[in-house]
């Protein structure tokens, strides 16, 4: 055994080599992203190398202007929102879906799982006709209630999943002690549902926080708009300011990147439990 | 206990009304739309039957859109899996470090692919752009990279492909540690080699993980979008849409919102068929294993 550790040691550093080019692969867009943002937008140099001066100057001016926080606290609201629905209205349906499984309910089911394929922009027309005659356009909750609708059916998955593997014998032990279908759940379920509730908090919440498809035509005034939408304006209409640009975008795709480093093993296991059939 | 059955049914209603409301209902909203011809504002449509939908034949952009879409859905497919699978057999090998590089592999995939797309444009400017910078290197002439619609449809490819890779080798790596290692080692003492007990063991094993790979890169990447609107819009004139994106061009920059409902209905049951021709497939194949 040891002395095949001591053979694999040697035979590693192509493993090493290897491994720098692809994390250099995927992080450059990233680095010059970072290195754009503290240039100034007269520095020609090469976007590859570090400006030799330190030029906070492009974040100040987006923090002075102020709609970067107005764009942070719209995207806030509605991801905390879309989140919080999803999380009550997805966890309450799949306790029937995986407990009783009638014909009808495998039907309904069936729907959910449909929708989870359909592009959402295939559907824009309706959509957005249907906002319109509800005066939803322009508004946050236009925005938060059509994202609830199309995340449902996967947080739907993920909770079905979930519960189908809890003991079915604890409900029945719980309704024979008297529980009605509500206690039963609030009591027995819900108290069991934390790690599955991460995973829809991480999966759903990266999807909202970087959604841009619906927000482009649901908020169409700027005291409205969320981060992305804020940044795709400073790309397209920031007179060509790019530096300013990239340090908006460092500033909006800040809090998920630190949220992935600080919880990977969450993201990461979230993304094999929506994948993998449990 | 019947009653009790009745009861927990209560329990979807929320969740099945704002699906009713806000997918299913929009859904038939844009059916009956794509028999119209609307603007998309105005007071006044009329119903022309199939007209819409004989146009999809006909326009030339819409062909371009839909073979666009294939490149996209089928080429990141063809490519994440391709790499994801190579990245998590890589890292399976367990050399010290292999966390880290699995973190920066699967980085880009938190990031808005819109943001992405503005990214990557400083990537492939004309002036100063990196790629140009790169091949500078080497004395090549700078190349204008997205002034041509199929070159820039490969470049979108291969960015959706570079960004979510990450999603792909993280399904596998889960993939991989479920292989028993009791079977490898047997295959080995048998004589097997590392390519055959790959090709004989570890691959069938992994169907499960193919299957769940294959499929939702299919649907991430017949769906494009953020990518084409940051990157090129498009163009140059209709060469580089997605089907999701000639939808938005339709019923907001042409106004015309009954072809562009049809083209909506098309991609809908386009992108039904094919995820599920995909995994009837691999249900039948997991069944034959």
């Amino acid at each position: 055994m040891k002395k095949k550790r001591n053979y694999m040691h040697k035979s590693n550093w192509w493993k090493y080599l290897l491994a720098v080019v692809i994390v250099i692969f995927h992080v450059l867009p990233l680095y010059v992203l970072v290195v754009m943002a503290f240039k100034t937008k007269t520095d020609m140099s090469s976007l590859l190398t570090i400006p030799n001066y330190f030029y906070p100057d492009n974040f100040i001016k987006i923090f002075k202007k102020g709609e970067i926080l107005n764009a942070f606290k719209n995207t806030a609201i509605v991801t905390v929102c879309v989140l919080f629905l999803e999380i009550v209205a997805g966890g309450l349906a799949s306790y029937p879906l995986a407990r009783n499984k009638s014909k009808w309910n495998q039907f309904i089911s069936s729907v959910f799982m449909g929708i989870m394929m359909i592009p959402s922009l295939s559907i824009l027309v309706g959509v957005y006709s249907l906002l319109v005659s509800i005066h939803g356009i322009s508004t946050l909750w236009g925005l938060i209630l059509v994202s609830v609708a199309f995340g449902l059916p996967m947080t739907i998955y993920l909770y079905t999943n979930f519960i189908n593997a809890i003991p079915e014998s604890l409900d029945e032990a719980s309704a024979i002690d008297g529980c009605n279908v509500f206690q039963s759940f609030f009591k027995i379920i819900l108290p069991q549902l934390k790690p599955v509730t991460v995973t829809v908090l991480i999966l759903n919440g990266v999807g909202i926080w970087n959604e841009y498809a619906y927000g482009l035509y649901i908020l169409q005034k700027p005291k409205t708009y969320t981060l992305t939408l804020m940044i795709s304006q400073y790309f397209s209409t920031g007179g060509k300011d790019f530096n300013g640009a990239a340090a908006a975008a460092c500033i909006a795709i800040m809090p998920i990147v630190i949220a992935y480093i600080c919880l990977q093993k969450y993201f990461i296991q979230g993304t094999i439990d929506s994948a993998v059939k449990g | 206990m019947k009653k009790r059955k009745r009861m927990l049914n209560l329990f979807y209603i929320p969740a099945l009304i704002l699906i009713l409301f806000f997918v299913v209902y929009p859904l038939l909203e844009a059916f009956r739309i794509s028999f119209t011809q609307w603007n998309g504002y105005s007071q006044d449509y009329k119903y022309i039957g199939f007209s819409n939908y004989a146009k999809l034949f006909k326009d030339e952009n819409f062909r371009t859109a839909f073979i666009n879409t294939i490149i996209y859905g089928f080429g990141s497919t063809l490519l994440q899996n391709v790499f994801g699978l190579a990245y998590a057999v890589f890292l399976n090998s367990r050399f010290r470090g292999h966390s880290v590089v699995r973190t920066f592999i699967y980085l880009p995939a938190m990031i808005s692919g819109l943001i992405m797309g503005y990214i990557i444009y400083f990537f492939v400017m004309y002036n100063h752009g990196v790629f140009n910078e790169i091949i500078g290197w080497f004395g090549a002439a700078p190349v204008d990279w997205m002034a041509d619609g199929p070159r820039g449809v490969i470049i979108m490819t291969l960015i959706n492909s570079w960004q979510f890779v990450g999603i792909c080798m993280v399904i596998y790596l889960a993939g991989l540690q479920n292989v028993p290692q009791m079977y490898l080692e047997a295959a080995e003492i048998d004589g097997a080699n590392s390519w055959q007990r790959f090709r004989h063991i570890t691959f069938p094993l992994l169907l499960p993980s193919i299957a769940s790979a294959v499929v939702l890169n299919l649907i991430g990447g017949l769906k494009l979008y953020d990518v084409i609107v940051a990157l090129s819009g498009g163009g140059p004139g209709f060469t580089t849409h997605s089907l999701a994106s000639y939808i938005s061009n339709q019923y907001f920059k042409a106004q015309n919102a009954g072809y562009s409902a049809a083209v909506g209905i098309f991609t809908f049951f386009f992108i039904m068929i094919v995820a599920n021709i995909f995994t009837r497939y691999f249900n039948k194949k997991e069944v034959e294993m």
